[in-house]
């Protein structure tokens, strides 16, 4: 379990704000954030930028869980989704405030802040992003 | 120079759950119970929300209303019964996700459903006094009732944040003043899961005394009466408590009617209030005069006399919904959801 205290604490800026990077070389935006940019490599060392995506995006692909880990069995059936979000980077998340039949490709989706998980009722809580259907 | 709200925002989560249904389930007359109580129907909490992710909503929804650099916040506070952690402050998790760490103060507060306004006033000396520009005073609670109890047909989640400053001030807050004594007749013990009450003891001994002993204090050091106020608004742990106390300080229907929220969504304690003056700030207009007091147990109110100003048409009010919009966006549930959602339910180890 301490293990993951400091997983998780490195990873705040990104499950809170949406922190990602971009190259200073080609522009290329990546999250979670890279050390360096897979397209320039070492051209880029030194210019990567702290980059906060805009929270707003659109469902790529998405697929309905019924069989969840313990810690979801209170939100299932719930959907993961594939967002592109407006500045082209992709990432994976929960989509909540939406029954799964709803749910659309192209669907378009805003970040909010949930409850991830939590290490048992003794445990640390975890926070971050989740998106919902855009307002 | 007056200190007053700089922005505001609130969050009130979509679910819901009609007295109705929670009153069936306990052999009861729930739908008398809610008639009695002044109550449609309350919020309840995803499985995935509380007091922490509530408090982020609100204050993101306050930010998102003005242009103002977070890091220029200099305390945050976050008044509640229900902090997710009794050791970890919320503040510290809503100022990461507001971008405002790391240089700032930042506590949790509680005094039952009055934490958020006891929050209001430390700001409104922090910055009268130029210790800091900007304070954020966020109300928030995912209040709990135990099953069965009188409580469980009120007792809801939500809450708001309020940005306090002395610049760009939209709502002047020219007197302040609390009345406190030790009455207790509502408090939940360290470690208990739920609260306890006592009662019919909630009403005058506690309710009224406080609410109405604070707003003649407050009519007092202000020079007014009722008629001077274009809305009032009061801690709302029911429909009933707020418009009894509201006529006996002289108040029409038309003066309490919108920010009397708890009609629709419950009491949602320290967020009560605090909501309620929210949806009156959606629809004021400049030179509105506002009348607020709030209540919480244990016991003791604190009163506010605000005056919208002109910088009320010039933040962003439409840029987040509504509290009217958040009232219509609800999903309604039926008990053994609602159970589920609020960890009711024994379930195995995870």
């Amino acid at each position: 379990m301490s293990l993951a205290i400091p997983r998780f604490w490195r990873e705040i800026q990104s499950r809170y704000n949406l922190i990602g990077t971009k190259c200073g070389n080609c522009g290329k935006v990546d999250f979670p954030p890279r050390a360096v940019c897979p397209v320039c490599g070492r051209k880029s060392i030194g210019k990567m930028q702290r980059f906060q995506l805009g929270g707003k995006g659109s469902v790529v692909t998405y697929t309905v869980i019924h069989d969840a880990p313990a810690q979801f069995e209170m939100q299932k059936p719930y959907v993961m989704a594939i967002i592109e979000m407006d500045e082209g980077v992709r990432l994976t998340s929960q989509l909540i405030d939406v029954k799964p039949e709803d749910v659309r490709i192209g669907m378009k989706v805003q970040a909010s802040f949930r409850k991830l998980g939590q290490d048992g009722d003794a445990g640390v809580i975890h926070y971050g992003y989740k998106f919902r259907p855009a307002g | 120079m007056k200190s007053g709200i700089v922005s505001y925002g609130a969050y009130i989560p979509r679910y819901r759950i009609r007295p109705k249904d929670i009153g069936v389930v306990w052999g009861a007359d729930g739908e008398a119970m809610g008639r009695g109580l002044n109550i449609r129907a309350k919020s309840v909490p995803g499985p995935d929300e509380d007091v922490i992710t509530i408090s982020v909503e609100a204050a993101r929804a306050c930010m998102a209303k003005v242009d103002l650099d977070p890091t220029e916040i200099g305390a945050i506070y976050v008044g509640s019964e229900s902090h997710p952690y009794a050791v970890k402050p919320t503040a510290t998790i809503v100022a990461e996700a507001i971008s405002s760490a790391p240089v700032l103060t930042a506590a949790d507060f509680e005094f039952a459903c009055k934490a958020g306004t006891a929050a209001i006033q430390t700001t409104m000396g922090l910055t009268l006094s130029k210790m800091m520009k900007y304070g954020l005073a966020i109300g928030s609670d995912t209040s709990q009732g135990a099953p069965g109890d009188a409580l469980e047909y009120s007792a809801s989640a939500g809450g708001a944040a309020f940005l306090i400053g002395v610049d760009h001030v939209a709502a002047e807050i020219a007197h302040t003043v609390s009345f406190t004594t030790d009455t207790p007749d509502f408090w939940r013990r360290e470690g208990q899961r739920y609260p306890s009450h006592g009662g019919r003891f909630t009403g005058e001994p506690a309710y009224f005394k406080h609410v109405l002993n604070c707003a003649q204090l407050l009519f007092k050091r202000a020079g007014t009466t009722a008629e001077d106020y274009d809305h009032a608004v009061f801690h709302q742990p029911n429909g009933k408590f707020p418009v009894r106390a509201a006529k006996q300080l002289g108040f029409k229907e038309g003066q309490i009617d919108t920010g009397l929220c708890v009609r629709e969504i419950g009491n949602t304690y320290s967020g009560a209030i605090m909501v309620g003056l929210c949806a009156i700030l959606d629809e004021a207009d400049p030179g509105d005069r506002i009348f607020a007091v709030g209540y919480g147990s244990g016991a003791g109110s604190d009163g506010f006399d605000l005056t919208v100003t002109e910088e009320i048409r010039k933040i962003r009010r439409d840029a987040t919904p509504s509290i009217k919009e958040m009232i219509a966006d609800s999903v309604f549930l039926d008990y053994a959801t609602y159970a589920k959602y609020r960890g009711k339910i024994l379930m195995r180890e995870a």
